[in-house]
């Protein structure tokens, strides 16, 4: 007990454990996406709730990200008498990073924090024994639509937090800091490269898969009541955000050299 | 004793030296019981004495340490995924708490069962949840309201309507009349010896009220300490002899059984 040695190899193989249990959960999800029935309903259902429902709060972050990106590298650019660049730093950040990460740390907190509330309920109900026993698989009903909907509607809600991003820098552009209203959008259209769009689309993807994982995993295996599901329900959050933060990185590293 | 039974020699459940422990806590300890077909049976107990954990184990909800279950003489715990979802298809639950779906209306839960199973359109199951709503005493307009809008008995009534919907074979009831008036309550009880009946089904209940586990069962097993301490006919409770059994039928303070502080 008081060797440490002992201790750490006692967390690191805890720390295995759970992350080899973390991905079985995903194949089996995944595997479920070959075999019918499928539940189309329950699809539509979460792909309206991520898709549709967290507009308004990505549209919103997007917009201010945007006017503060173009506010705060005009300060800096002014100094090397670089401004005319600000178009394309604007772009630059919203399409590889800051759209798919601000858009997805949003969801996290929106989504990730309902399914994990949603299916802890139902863990502590009973409700996910009554699904074994109404002959459907919980896994199939409850897990892999919403992971379909998440890798489906991230890139969705990050082409809009992209298109939005850019207005909001274009705004403080034009009304405050006295770029012409074409020229901007110049700027901004002939510097851009597909694979910028396209990385951030491809994270997005990822990070919509985080989130609803992390989501279903907390609620799936929460226990104790009330209390287990408002745990469950943080770790959900903690760790998706921390995930996506991670994952961020490890995209860009790999995206670098295009 | 039912001479198809005797004929067959196979109880539609056995279960030999069922046992589960939840960390150092021992819940059963070697439970062996045999379960006729086509017959009530009523299991009794303290309150956390393992029943629900009892039934759980046998519709493969919870793994037991150690024991045999088999289902119409097959080893169910060895099956397959497949084959085990198959039984499963003949099964049917009411959970002690009801369990009802919150995100779906009464009538969706009621035929949840048959539209997995397609053996019924979306557009035929209101029709055929009115008519099961019925027969539990509930109104056809209540299949449109959610379940959080129901009162604890009415859940509970949906919640035996889904068990009952797809016409099962072995049907569990953990708790059937709890939280029902005693009216009510006697109308569940002749619900469920009818479908036992009509249906030829297998009914296992687990109740406190020893009135209606007479009416309900045709035999009766009485769980103590994580075994089955006694076995017999649900008519005899009250007077069987057993002096474990009958202080808790007649739910006198005096008695074998302690009222002992449950870990
Ligand atoms: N999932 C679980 N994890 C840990 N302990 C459990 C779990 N399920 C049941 N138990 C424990 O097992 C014991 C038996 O529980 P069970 O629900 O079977 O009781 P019961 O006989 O149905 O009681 P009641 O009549 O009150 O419903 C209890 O002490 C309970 O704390
Ligand atoms: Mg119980």
């Amino acid at each position: 007990m008081l060797n440490p040695v002992a201790a750490i190899g006692r967390a690191v193989l805890s720390a295995c454990r759970e992350v080899g249990a973390l991905v079985l959960f995903a194949l089996e999800a995944l595997s479920h996406l070959l075999r019918p029935p499928f539940y189309a309903r329950q699809f539509l259902r979460h792909l309206a709730e991520i898709a549709y429902f967290s507009l308004p709060v990505v549209a919103l972050t997007a917009i201010f990200t945007g006017m503060v990106l173009a506010l705060q590298s005009y300060t800096g650019f002014v100094r090397f008498n670089a401004e005319g660049a600000v178009a394309n730093v604007v772009v630059l950040s919203i399409t590889r990073e800051l759209g798919p990460v601000i858009a997805s740390l949003m969801v996290a907190g929106r989504i990730g924090a309902s399914f994990a509330a949603e299916i802890g309920t139902m863990r502590v109900t009973d409700q996910i024994d009554a699904l074994t026993t109404l002959s459907t698989n919980p896994m199939k009903y409850l897990v892999t639509p919403r992971l379909l909907a998440g890798v489906i509607a991230l890139p969705f809600l990050v082409a809009v937090a992209d298109i939005l991003g850019v207005m909001g820098g274009w705004l403080i552009g034009t009304t405050k800091l006295g770029f012409n209203s074409a020229g901007y959008l110049k700027a901004t259209l002939d510097f851009l490269e597909v694979i910028d769009v396209v990385s951030g689309l491809v994270k997005a993807a990822v990070f919509g898969f985080v989130i609803t994982l992390m989501g279903c995993w907390c609620g799936y295996y929460s226990k104790g009541g009330a209390q287990g599901v408002g745990a469950a329900t943080t770790m959900a959050v903690v760790s998706s955000s921390i995930l996506i933060l991670a994952l961020d990185y490890v995209l860009t590293e790999m995206f670098f050299a295009q | 004793m039912d001479t198809k039974a005797h004929v067959d020699g196979v109880p539609k459940i056995r279960l030999r030296g069922l046992s589960k422990a939840f960390g150092d806590k021992k819940v059963l300890d070697g439970v062996d019981l045999d379960i006729r077909a086509g017959h009530g049976m009523v299991i009794l107990g303290g309150s956390g004495s393992g029943k629900s954990v009892t039934i759980k184990c046998i519709l493969g909800l919870i793994q037991p340490d150690a024991g045999t279950i088999e289902i119409d003489g097959r080893d169910v715990l060895a099956m397959g995924r497949r084959e085990r979802e198959e039984l499963n298809d003949r099964i049917g639950m009411l959970f002690q708490n009801g369990a009802l779906f919150d995100s779906l209306p009464v009538w969706e839960n009621v035929c949840f069962k048959l539209l997995a199973q397609k053996r019924i359109t979306r557009g035929a199951a209101r029709d055929k949840a009115a008519e099961v709503l019925a027969q539990v005493g509930l109104a056809a307009s209540v299949g449109d309201l959610s379940p959080a809008e129901l009162s604890g008995g009415m859940q509970k009534r949906v919640g035996l309507a889904r068990a009952i919907a797809a016409q099962p074979d072995i049907i569990f009831f953990d708790e059937p009349t709890t939280g029902l008036d005693p009216i009510m309550g006697a109308v569940i009880d002749g619900l469920i010896v009818d479908v036992v009946k009509r249906l030829g089904a297998t009914a296992v209940s687990i109740t406190h009220d020893m009135a209606s586990a007479r009416r309900i069962g045709d035999d009766a097993a009485m769980i103590h300490r994580g075994k089955i301490v006694w076995t017999g006919a649900a008519a005899a409770l009250g007077n069987t002899g057993n002096p474990l059994v009958d202080q808790f039928a007649r739910g006198e303070r005096e008695g074998p059984i302690q009222m002992e502080l449950r870990r």
